[in-house]
C-alpha cells in the first residue's frame, strides 16, 4: 500500500516539474493532466470513490481542454516556451 | 527577486499547513457528526451512497451555493467573451481538417459518453457519482462534435433554456418540500417517490431528481462555457493595434 501512494506521488511531483521544465506548451498542459490522473488515482487507493472521480472527469478531463482552446485562441499551439 | 519572494511565501505557506497537520491525530476521524450520519443515514434517507445523502439531504444548501458558484463563473465567462453568434457564422469558418478517425472516433465516443453520463447521474445515490461528475461527461459530450467537425454549432438558446429549467427545478424541489412542512431542500417521500429499499433506483424519495436536475444543470453550463472559449476568434498580432 504505501509503494503505491509513494509512486504515485513520486508521478505527481515529477509531472509537476515537468510542468515548468519542458519548453513545449502544449506537453505542459498535459503534463497538468498527468497530475491530475495520478491524484485521481491516489483517491481511488484511499477509498475515496466520489473525489476520485470528480477529480478524474474535472482535472484529467475539463481543466486541460480548457487551457489547451486558451492556448489554441492565444496562438500558442506551436509555439516553443 | 520575484522568485524568491515566491520562494519564501510558499515555504511558509508548506510551514503553516504542516503545523496544522502536526496537530491532529493520526488515523482518527476528526468530525464527530460523521459517526452518527453513518449510522442514521439509511433508515432516514434511504440512499445507499452515504455521501449522496450528506450532500443533498444533511447539507442541502452547500450543494446550492456550488450550483451558485459555478453559475456565476460561467456568467462571468459569457459577459466578457460572449459576442453576436449570428455575425460570427460566416467569417471564421473552420475547414474541416479533422481526420478520418477524429471524425469515426467522435461518433462513437458521442453516445458513449452520454450513456455512461445519464448512468452516473440516474445511479448517483446508489453508486458513487452524482450530479456534478455525471454533468461534466455530458458537457464533453455536447461539446465534442463543435470541436471535430466544422458544421456543428452549440445551440446556445438551447443550452441557456435547459441551465435556467434545470437550476429553477432544483430550487422548485426544495420549496416543494416545504409545502410537507419540511425543511427546504429535503428529500421527502410521497406515494410517486417512494422510499423503496437501499440499493434501488427508485429509493429516497425525491433524491434522485435532485440529482437530474443538478447533472443537467452542470452539463448544460460547462458545454457553454467550453463553446464559448473555443468559437473565440484567435488572437493574431495585428488585432492589438
Amino acid at each position: 500500500m504505501i509503494w503505491i501512494v509513494s509512486l504515485l506521488v513520486f508521478i505527481m511531483l515529477a509531472s509537476a516539474l515537468a510542468v515548468l521544465l519542458l519548453p513545449n506548451m502544449l506537453a505542459a498542459v498535459v503534463a497538468s493532466s498527468v497530475v491530475s490522473m495520478a491524484l485521481a488515482l491516489l483517491f481511488a487507493v484511499l477509498k475515496a470513490p466520489d473525489v476520485a472521480m470528480t477529480e478524474a472527469a474535472i482535472g484529467a478531463g475539463l481543466s486541460s481542454l480548457l487551457l489547451a482552446l486558451a492556448l489554441k485562441r492565444l496562438g500558442l499551439w506551436k509555439l516553443d516556451n | 527577486m520575484r522568485n524568491v519572494s515566491g520562494l519564501l511565501f510558499s515555504g511558509g505557506l508548506a510551514f503553516l499547513l504542516l503545523v496544522m497537520v502536526a496537530q491532529l491525530p493520526f488515523g482518527q476521524p476528526l468530525m464527530l457528526v460523521g459517526q452518527q450520519i453513518l449510522q442514521v443515514s439509511p433508515n432516514e434517507v434511504g440512499t445507499a451512497n452515504v455521501v449522496a445523502a450528506v450532500l443533498l439531504a444533511y447539507r442541502g444548501i452547500d450543494t446550492l451555493g456550488e450550483l451558485a458558484i459555478l453559475f456565476t463563473a460561467a456568467s462571468g465567462v459569457g459577459l466578457i467573451l460572449g459576442h453576436l453568434y449570428s455575425a460570427n457564422s460566416g467569417s471564421n469558418k473552420k475547414v474541416d481538417k479533422s481526420g478520418f478517425i477524429t471524425l469515426k472516433g467522435t461518433e462513437l465516443m458521442v453516445p458513449l459518453l452520454l450513456v455512461v453520463g445519464f448512468y452516473i447521474i440516474f445511479y448517483g445515490h446508489v453508486t458513487p457519482g452524482g450530479g456534478f461528475q455525471g454533468g461534466v461527461i455530458l458537457a464533453i459530450a455536447f461539446f465534442l462534435p463543435t470541436l471535430v467537425r466544422s458544421d456543428a454549432h452549440l445551440d446556445h438558446q438551447l443550452i441557456n433554456v435547459i441551465e435556467g429549467l434545470a437550476g429553477a427545478v432544483f430550487i422548485l424541489i426544495g420549496l416543494w418540500a416545504m409545502l410537507y412542512h419540511h425543511a427546504f431542500l429535503q428529500p421527502f417521500f410521497n406515494s410517486v417517490f417512494v422510499k423503496g429499499h437501499l440499493g434501488d433506483l427508485f429509493s429516497a424519495g425525491t433524491l434522485p431528481l435532485l440529482y437530474l436536475a443538478l447533472g443537467l444543470k452542470v452539463g448544460a453550463e460547462l458545454a457553454g462555457l467550453l463553446s464559448m472559449i473555443a468559437d473565440f476568434p484567435e488572437l493574431t498580432g495585428e488585432q492589438n493595434k
